[in-house]
């Protein structure tokens, strides 16, 4: 098998592209989360920054870890440095982020058990919402009847951007992904009673506006804190290579 | 009082301020970092007419707050929510004596809610008392995420916090506005989370609880238990200004607010000074669900008054002139919303 030689930025910006913010789905990368990344010979260094000083410090410093463990199985990295910029909690998180001291050793007694169940609230949320996008849809596009709506099965759904982003909430939630899976689900899978649909459905519209919201407010808030109004993400990002070894 | 195509509205700002955030009272960069992040959300959301240069803003006093209120912007009673972040700032963040004696000299205009903070423990009960007897307070404002110490916020139904709240019924204190913000501990938990809100409204029914910027960024969270409680209600802080940069996506946050918790139990607020309210409130009263979002209802001009007003002075006993009041009084028999009756559990 022969390997693509494929160049050390490319991989890198791939690794950053699977990084999300949890609140709000999106990958960090989209959401101009990442100030900059520079590459020389002993690694790479990755300069993270947030839409105010006091974004909850619990995202943040899963979004810096999670770009730690994201960039670190790159071949040939080197060492991997993350650092969260202008945040009330920067010193704290950086700290723990370059001596590898997980959650619990970076925030000490602010912190009681692991951040595994605040992740797995907000991968409800997205699943709830990308479960509504799919069959508002369908009910947009009169493919489904109202009475119909509990039968949907995920192989009725059409290809493309929203039912892939529904299959990828289903497996990061262990709920089936299998093409006859039930498209209206609670949120370990089980399939709903035709009547207990249009509630589901309601709440989580709210879910899917309130997510979008937030993604609303922290673009803006992001785009005026940093002065980037106007460029697009990916030009306000900064990648140097100074590399002068080859792999 | 604010007029507009033969309808006449009372208005009430359910959230302003006097801070005072300029240099010489910050104590630490977090005073600056906080000021700052207000500034952004200032400049970000307000149209380019009215927003105001920095050294302005980080203190602006109560002749300007006078004029911007009640001269320029329409409004016929404003209330002041407390926030002390006495961790950031010298002398406190909000500027307690200079809004106590502003509400003090303009009863009739301005009311003057004080805050407490629950980690203060016996002593700071007994201040709660003499507080609420020389401010004679109607409501009180927490902000939960305020760093104590070591502490990163609290939790509403601490312990500490449920007695804080069985003074307030003793003292006569009905109004509780609550305000999320992160940075609570432990940090394992949403700091958004709103559900310690329902668990403290379904124990104190003799209290209302005013959730300011409608639970943003939970405005979900906060619907379905607003629907489940019949003393929650939900200030626009924060919310309304999307009326401008996001008018779409204010008809979405407006028309889940109506649909779940109804037009009763809403509350206009400005925040001011992070938003001035002039073109808040001309905006709102123009405002309609485009036409196309034909999953919502459009808002009536008797929820409009409503919510501009009516409903607040309803929660602070404010004297409605008559010809402003609505024709039948809503008040004391809030109508759960069409979202609440049908709600049962997931």
């Amino acid at each position: 098998m022969t390997v693509a030689a494929v160049s050390i930025e490319s991989e890198i910006l791939a690794a950053l592209d699977t990084v999300t913010d949890p609140e709000l789905d999106q990958p960090i990368t989209e959401l101009g989360f990442v100030r900059s990344v520079s590459v020389d010979d002993s690694g790479v260094t990755v300069h993270l920054r947030l839409p105010t000083a006091f974004c909850s410090p619990n995202f943040a410093y899963l979004m810096a870890s999670d770009t730690q463990d994201a960039l670190r199985p790159v071949p040939d990295i080197g060492e991997v440095r993350v650092l969260l910029d202008d945040h009330h909690d920067s010193d704290k998180i950086n700290a723990g982020l370059a001596a590898d001291s997980g959650y619990l050793g970076t925030f000490g007694s602010e912190a009681q058990e692991s951040l595994d169940e605040l992740r797995r609230t907000f991968l409800c949320k997205a699943h709830t919402a990308a479960m509504e996008r799919c069959v508002s849809a369908m009910i947009r596009q009169n493919r489904v009847g109202a009475s119909e709506i509990h039968l949907l099965t995920l192989r009725d759904l059409p290809e493309g951007r929203e039912k892939a982003a529904l299959l990828r909430r289903r497996f990061a939630l262990g709920v089936s992904v299998c093409p006859n899976g039930r498209v209206v689900v609670d949120e370990v899978g089980r399939p709903l009673v035709a009547e207990d649909v249009p509630m589901r459905l309601r709440f989580a519209r709210s879910v899917r506006i309130s997510m979008e919201g937030n993604g609303h407010f922290c673009r803006g808030l992001l785009a005026t804190r940093y002065d980037d109004e106007g460029g697009g993400v990916h030009d306000v990002m900064q990648f140097t290579n100074t590399r002068t070894r080859n792999p | 009082m604010y007029e507009k195509d033969g309808n006449s509205y009372f208005i009430v700002d359910g959230h302003v301020h006097i801070w005072d955030a300029r240099a010489s009272n910050l104590k630490n960069i977090h005073g600056k970092q906080f000021i700052d992040c207000f500034y952004d959300y200032h400049r970000n959301l307000s149209p380019e007419e009215v927003v105001w240069d920095y050294d302005l803003y980080t203190y602006y006093g109560g002749e300007r707050l006078m004029r911007d209120l009640f001269a320029e912007g329409y409004v016929d009673h404003a209330i002041f929510q407390a926030t002390l972040l006495s961790d950031f700032y010298v002398n406190g963040f909000g500027q307690t004596e200079e809004a106590f004696g502003l509400a003090q000299k303009h009863p009739d205009k301005l009311t003057y809610n004080h805050a407490y903070d629950p980690r203060n423990g016996e002593g700071g009960l007994a201040q709660l008392r003499r507080d609420a007897d020389r401010m004679k307070l109607q409501g009180v404002k927490l902000y939960t995420a305020e760093w104590h110490g070591d502490s990163r916020g609290y939790k509403l139904d601490d312990p500490w916090s449920r007695r804080y709240l069985e003074e307030c019924i003793n003292l006569g204190i009905k109004n509780i506005h609550v305000h999320k913000g992160p940075t609570i501990r432990p940090l394992d938990r949403d700091a958004f989370d709103v559900a310690d809100v329902d668990k403290v409204a379904t124990d104190y029914l003799e209290l209302n609880f005013i959730v300011e910027h409608c639970g943003l960024p939970r405005l979900e969270d906060f619907c379905w238990i607003a629907t489940q409680e019949s003393n929650v209600y939900g200030g626009l802080a924060v919310a309304i200004p999307f009326i401008h940069t996001r008018p779409r996506y204010f008809a979405q946050v407006i028309g889940e607010l109506l649909y779940w918790i109804g037009e009763d139990k809403i509350l206009f607020a400005s925040d001011y000074a992070l938003w001035t309210p002039k073109w808040l409130i001309e905006r709102f009263v123009d405002f309609q669900i485009p036409e196309d979002m034909t999953e919502y209802a459009p808002i009536t001009v008797e929820a409009k008054r409503k919510i501009l007003g009516l409903n607040a002075a309803s929660l602070y006993d404010i004297d409605v002139p008559a010809a402003l009041r609505l024709a039948t009084p809503t008040q004391d028999t809030v109508q759960v919303a069409a979202g609440a009756k049908e709600a049962v559990p997931l």
